[in-house]
């Protein structure tokens, strides 16, 4: 059955057949049983794009739009490694990068398809252009 | 010469605190600043040019952030063009839907927003909170945490959070090194206590998306904005920033929700001479913008000086209200120690714990204040009676249940036990069966032992490195007896893969289901409408520990040996010395002492003394007919031969009466029957003896405790009860004799 962001949610207890692992675990095989005999690791425990993105549709069903596309950003962002989204962030902080620094950090999230996402890095860029929050290279 | 009572009010704890006028150059004023610029938003061609005071060129990030992303232009034309005392009685209309203001809010400017707020008295502000609140049921977050970060106290503290109703635990550390250790205390303390339970370590961001990641922390709110830009940068941060942040943490499935507070632009000395409102509207215009599903705001960490000046505790509700119409989550502050007094505190309370919010506090400690390293503990440990009697008393739910101590005590016993048996499984420093057992029933840190503290941080390193995660202590607990504890853990995992817990306002019930502001929400409309504290609910906020059935606290009527005896019909006496002693009708029948705990006998045998020392003549009578202290005296008096009588109610209130006098007048009255001694009563009748004679008498010096009516009154109320079932409708006053008292 087609995901129905005004109806399925909460998904874990309404559509768990959509959730599931990045490897595609279902939630229901989540279980203590499966974590013992090893077949599920830690790695596995977090939430896909694409449950992201269902969230962000409930969100934005319930007329949430702001909310909707941080989870649309967070969806972007589930498959980027740890340690580069906090270089990002720092990157972000004022006075850290420079405009083409920032840049770079926009084309490698386009690299993850993060597009929205780095979209909002360019879109910063600008600002602190402006506002004199670039790093003085 | 200086007043002395102003002296005495000079030692009181409030003037501890420092007033001051209001200063707007440096933000030191709460709302309607002077300079706070007039609302306005022009656009041309779909652009923004102008907005609050300023031009396109001249936003700085906040305005910059807002325009981008938190203005919806579509509505912004009809919401800037209605005039703010509309929206101000929209706000508080029960007939406009939440929903319709809350699409006005996306058309409307901080300035604007703030003007609107501005308009609200103390009472609309709570009406419009109580409306605007995004999920239907309130709640409430705990603080846990302790000096000696003692892994067992932290586990057992969480516990009773948990199963005292918290939605939410947030604990933090001393020592950054910490924070795994503290953060699985409180992961497995929270679950023994109740599944479901949402819990968060304050650390710095990169260790804290690090606990997220690894399922040891579920939700954070440490991503803190401002309302101006020099403030903001300060913070080292841009609202893209931390709105980048936020998505992050969204990404590794952990609840977000920024902070924000009146006062924090003035105390960081930026506040560019606007009022504290006005910038918290600019904070909650970007926390709206970021797209966080909620805030933690009501000026958290800079209370005090809020309330420095005029109007503070009416702009902290304001702020908070402000939040709710954006439509976020809001856990209202009520953290930070307000003020050290214990009356202002409270009544700044109420405006948060009447209407309700998604989180009353955002941070109610639940172990002694002395051990709240957040340095909040504005409610702690020792007031949790007080706040549950002040939700029985208004019949509001603020998120706290009343649990017995056995009940307690076996809920922290066993979060005490799991987080030894998870430090034993996972190779950390072991916690002793002592630590266990004070963890249960002691006070604060101080009485636990000394922990090696290198031992610990060292442990705590390696356990990250060796990439410990929720699923390990889930399998610890599994493999020590904690099956429950352990499922609970997992069930927090499976949380994060479904991510249901990221839309608004959302907290998890024991049943693992995610109720939030998209399938919980807050719909009030008006009386019968919206969250009601009633059945099973009400039930249990009522039942405190130390509630007790009326018709349990007298007891049986105690003895039933004899102390008088009933006569015939009670005529007039003819002996001019006579002193009539009209008891009630209960008195040594089904009540047998005094309030004060005295024995009947004794009070008569000390009456009839007194009234023979004193040269009178004591004749007992029992009133039937009326249960009033000054009837049962003036009745008595009519029977009397001298025409003095003192009448004694059961519990031990005493009149002396004279015939002539109209009822509801005496000689003397002895209201204060709490605090008589068989001596007081030896008095009374020494000076009824005195009217019936004609002597000049003193009356008898009275005593005055104006707290014993607080103390006593369900137990006079009692007692007087069983006064009036005694009662024999228009039956005549009897003879009454002592009977002999045996021989000791």
């Amino acid at each position: 059955m087609a995901f129905d962001p005004t109806r399925d949610y909460p998904l874990g207890a309404r559509r768990p057949d959509l959730v599931r692992t990045p490897a595609g675990v279902p939630l229901a095989d989540v279980t203590l049983e499966a974590i013992r005999q090893g077949t599920l690791g830690a790695d596995e425990i977090r939430a896909t794009p694409e449950t992201l993105r269902m969230q962000a549709e409930v969100a934005r069903g319930a007329g949430r739009t702001q909310l909707g596309e941080n989870l649309e950003r967070a969806a972007e962002l589930a498959t980027v490694p740890d340690d580069l989204l906090l270089e990002i962030y720092t990157a972000l902080r004022p006075g850290r990068a420079a405009a083409e620094e920032l840049e770079e950090w926009a084309v490698r999230l386009d690299g993850f398809g993060a597009s929205k996402t780095a979209a909002f890095v360019r879109e910063a860029a600008l600002a602190y252009a402006e506002r004199g929050l670039l790093a003085h290279a | 010469m200086p007043s002395r009572r102003f002296a005495s009010r000079a030692t009181r704890d409030l003037h501890l605190e420092q007033l001051v006028s209001p200063l707007p150059e440096l933000g030191l004023v709460a709302a309607n600043g002077p300079v706070d610029p007039e609302p306005e938003l022009v656009t041309e061609d779909g652009v923004v040019t102008r907005m609050d005071g300023r031009d396109a060129p001249d936003f700085d990030v906040i305005d910059r952030f807002v325009v981008a992303h938190g203005l919806d232009l579509d509505v912004a034309y009809e919401a800037m063009a209605t005039d703010e005392l509309t929206i101000a009685r929209m706000l508080v209309d029960v007939d406009v839907p939440r929903a319709e203001l809350v699409r006005l809010s996306r058309g409307l400017t901080p300035a604007k927003l703030a003007r609107v707020i501005g308009l609200l008295d103390p009472v609309e502000l709570m009406l419009a909170l109580k409306k605007l609140r995004a999920r239907r049921a309130p709640g409430n977050q705990a603080h846990v945490t302790n000096l000696k970060e003692s892994p067992a106290l932290l586990a057992a503290d969480a516990a009773e959070a948990a199963r005292r109703g918290f939605a939410e635990i947030e604990t933090t550390v001393g020592v950054a090194r910490y924070a795994p250790l503290n953060s699985i205390a409180l992961l497995v303390g929270s679950q023994t206590g109740r599944s479901g339970v949402m819990t968060q370590c304050a650390v710095e961001e990169r260790r804290n998306l690090e606990l997220a990641i690894r399922g040891l922390v579920t939700y954070a709110e440490t991503l803190s904005v401002y309302g101006t830009e020099p403030v903001f940068v300060d913070g080292d941060d841009t609202p893209w920033s931390k709105a980048f942040l936020g998505a992050a943490y969204a990404s590794r499935g952990v609840k977000v929700r920024f902070t924000s507070g009146t006062g924090s632009e003035a105390l960081m000395g930026y506040a560019q001479g606007m009022s504290m409102l006005y910038l918290e509207a600019r904070c909650l215009a970007v926390v709206r913008a970021a797209g966080s599903q909620g805030v933690q705001n009501g000026s958290i960490s800079c209370v005090a000086l809020v309330l420095s000046v005029p109007g503070g505790t009416r702009a902290i509700l304001g702020e908070n209200v402000l939040a709710a119409w954006l439509d976020l989550e809001v856990a209202s502050g009520n953290d930070a120690i307000a003020s050290h007094s214990e009356i202002r505190k409270t009544a700044k309370l109420m405006g948060q714990f009447l209407p309700g919010t998604d989180f009353v506090t955002s941070g109610y400690s639940v172990m002694p204040r002395h051990d709240n390293t957040f340095g909040g503990g504005n409610f702690d440990a020792d007031d949790l009676d007080e706040w549950l009697t002040i939700q029985r008393d208004w019949q509001v739910d603020a998120g706290i249940e009343p649990v017995t101590e056995d009940e307690l005590m076996r809920v922290r016993e066993r979060a005490a036990r799991a987080v030894q048996a998870v430090f034993a499984d996972l190779s950390l420093p072991a916690i002793s069966d002592e630590e266990v057992a004070l963890a249960t029933t002691g006070y604060d840190a101080d009485e636990m032992p000394d922990r090696d503290r290198a031992a610990d941080v060292g442990a705590a390193d390696e356990l990250l490195a060796r990439g410990a995660s929720g699923l390990d202590v889930a399998l610890a607990l599994d493999r020590h007896g904690f099956a429950d504890v352990a499922e609970a853990v997992l069930g927090m995992q499976r949380q994060r893969l479904s991510g249901d817990y990221l839309q608004t306002a959302a907290v998890i019930g024991a049943d693992g289901v995610v109720r939030s502001a998209v399938n919980d929400p807050n719909e009030y409309s008006g009386p019968g409408t919206g969250y009601r504290l009633e059945g099973e609910r009400w039930e249990l906020l009522q039942a405190l520990p130390q509630v007790v059935g009326p018709a349990d606290l007298l007891g049986e009527a105690e003895g039933d040996e004899a102390i008088a005896s009933e006569g015939g019909i009670a005529a007039k006496g003819d002996e001019p010395a006579e002193v009539v002693i009209a008891v009630g009708p209960a008195f040594a029948g089904s009540i047998r002492r005094t309030i004060a705990g005295l024995d009947h006998r004794a009070v008569l045998d000390a009456v009839c003394e007194g009234i023979r020392e004193g040269g009178g003549v004591p004749r007992l009578v029992r009133v039937r007919r009326v249960a009033d202290v000054a009837f049962i005296a003036h009745d008595g008096a009519v029977l009397s031969g001298s025409g003095v009588a003192i009448g004694l109610q059961s519990k031990g209130t005493a009149v002396i009466h004279r015939t002539d006098l109209q009822p509801l007048d005496n000689l003397e009255l002895f209201g204060m029957s709490p605090l008589y001694t068989v001596e007081s009563y030896r008095a009374m009748g020494r000076n009824a003896a005195g009217y019936a004679l004609g002597k000049r008498v003193g009356p008898v010096p009275t005593q005055l405790d104006n707290f014993a009516r607080a103390k006593l009154i369900v137990r006079t109320t009692l007692l007087h009860a069983r006064e009036t079932q005694a009662i024999v409708p228009g039956g005549a006053p009897i003879e009454l004799e002592l009977v002999v008292a045996p021989v000791a």
